[in-house]
């Protein structure tokens, strides 16, 4: 089981290194979305270091949406989904796989490149570990919870603006914790209360989300 | 041994087939036919278990394919429609990933027999992208080289795009696999030719 995980993940990385283009354009869209807004609110450290969170995260939430299309939606095309669904393992194993490379492809990249693109921001350097942190625990997230969305919107035209119809309203919660977080460590306070709930999401989301993914991709596939 | 008992299935509002019924015993082979939209498909997809029939019963040796569940699957073998190939894997690392999902590990020394033996010789290493349509379905179906150990294939339209050449290559390895007392479910609009003791036709549209 844990081997048909693997292959899945090592599958997935390797189709995305032989299209790096997709891999950079989820990262730049984080970068330049990030970085517009320092140039369109003006130099106020002030002013910046208070969005700063809520900025970072909505970039963070809109540059994983970007992604989620290419998660089921070219296997579905060349009939690769099919097969995948026929591995003589769990559906909810696949989809694990299929999350963890999603997220190695365009969530860790974003958690590595994001207290950079914090600085913009004037953030204290405590807090850049906190973002991190927030970042490192709630992009999985992201991943589990488009995943049910990519999944519901399989085949359907016009499917990205369907998925992001789907998904925001339930990244809210990640987003309130994840920013919250953020914002607590910059005005000093502790932000292991929101941290702690970020984990718990995590864990919830990892139990719930596979299971959410494989029945709605039965649907789409009957 | 697979068992269709009263299978019938609707697409939205139609009716697309309904109270098929045939059984497929070892070194059995059943070409099902019928028109453009008749339920060929769909009929495979549901021997899969991808697609739930609407009423009847799909047993394999005796049991639901449902109460199988994970392990019916490791005894089938099914070639859609499409390819599933990956058009940034070469021919090769394709092959090499759906054995390893279908959890049947082959060594680059068979996938590349299995190619060589569809005719891709020389061709292993090159991206999918770069293959024509006749060589994509070659690719696809060089996978039943390494599915031998599977009983049951289930092949939709396995001639499609392929030349005179490649068709003959197709019918001698379903040929052994049924002399090994396999069996073969396909679609197919031109004549399937296969030697075989029992082969049965089953027409949808009739």
């Amino acid at each position: 089981m844990m081997r048909t995980l693997g292959h899945i993940v090592t599958r997935d990385v390797l189709l995305a290194m032989r299209r790096r283009a997709d891999v950079a354009t989820t990262l730049f869209f984080f970068v330049i979305v990030a970085s517009l807004f320092p140039l369109g609110v003006g130099p106020e450290p002030k002013l910046l270091r208070a969005m700063a969170p809520g900025i970072l995260w909505v970039a963070a939430l809109l540059a994983s949406m970007l992604s989620l299309g290419r998660l089921f939606d070219a296997d579905y095309a060349d009939g690769s989904l099919e097969q995948l669904m026929l591995a003589p393992e769990p559906l909810a194993m696949v989809v694990i796989g299929k999350v963890m490379a999603h997220w190695l492809i365009s969530g860790l990249p974003l958690v590595l490149i994001a207290p950079v693109i914090a600085l913009q921001f004037d953030l204290p350097t405590g807090s850049l570990g906190t973002l991190f942190l927030a970042l490192l625990l709630g992009t999985p997230l992201l991943s589990l919870i488009g995943a049910i969305g990519a999944a519901l919107t399989v085949g359907v035209r016009g499917g990205g603006v369907l998925v992001s119809l789907l998904v925001l309203p339930l990244y809210v919660p990640v987003l309130v914790f994840g920013a919250g977080a953020v914002d607590a460590s910059t005005t000093g306070m502790d932000a292991s209360g929101h941290l702690s709930i970020l984990g718990a999401l995590l864990l919830l989301g990892m139990v719930l989300a596979p299971w959410a993914t494989a029945a709605a991709l039965r649907i789409s596939l009957e | 041994m697979l068992e269709i008992i009263g299978l019938g299935c609707v697409r939205g509002e139609r009716r697309l087939f309904g109270n098929v019924s045939f059984t497929l015993e070892p070194g059995g082979l059943i070409w099902i036919q019928g028109g453009n939209g008749s339920g060929k498909t769909t009929l495979l997809r549901t021997l899969c278990g991808l697609t739930q029939a609407m009423a009847g019963e799909v047993r394999w040796r005796g049991e639901p394919i449902r109460a199988w569940g994970e392990d019916y699957r490791r005894e089938l073998t099914y070639i859609g429609h499409a390819n599933g190939l990956k058009e940034e894997l070469s021919a090769r690392e394709n092959l090499l990933v759906a054995a390893r999902l279908a959890s049947q590990p082959a060594s680059r020394v068979e996938v590349d027999g299995a190619l060589q033996d569809m005719g891709l010789a020389g061709r292993e290493h090159l991206p999918v992208k770069f293959l024509s349509q006749g060589q994509r379905r070659r690719a696809a179906l060089a996978r039943l080289k390494l599915a031998q150990p599977r009983p049951l294939w289930l092949l939709d339209e396995p001639f499609n795009a392929l030349d005179a050449h490649a068709v003959a290559g197709v019918r001698k390895i379903m040929e052994g696999h049924l002399a090994r007392g396999g069996m073969i479910a396909l679609t197919s609009h031109q004549d399937v030719g296969v030697q075989a003791t029992d082969t049965q036709t089953l027409r949808l549209d009739a």
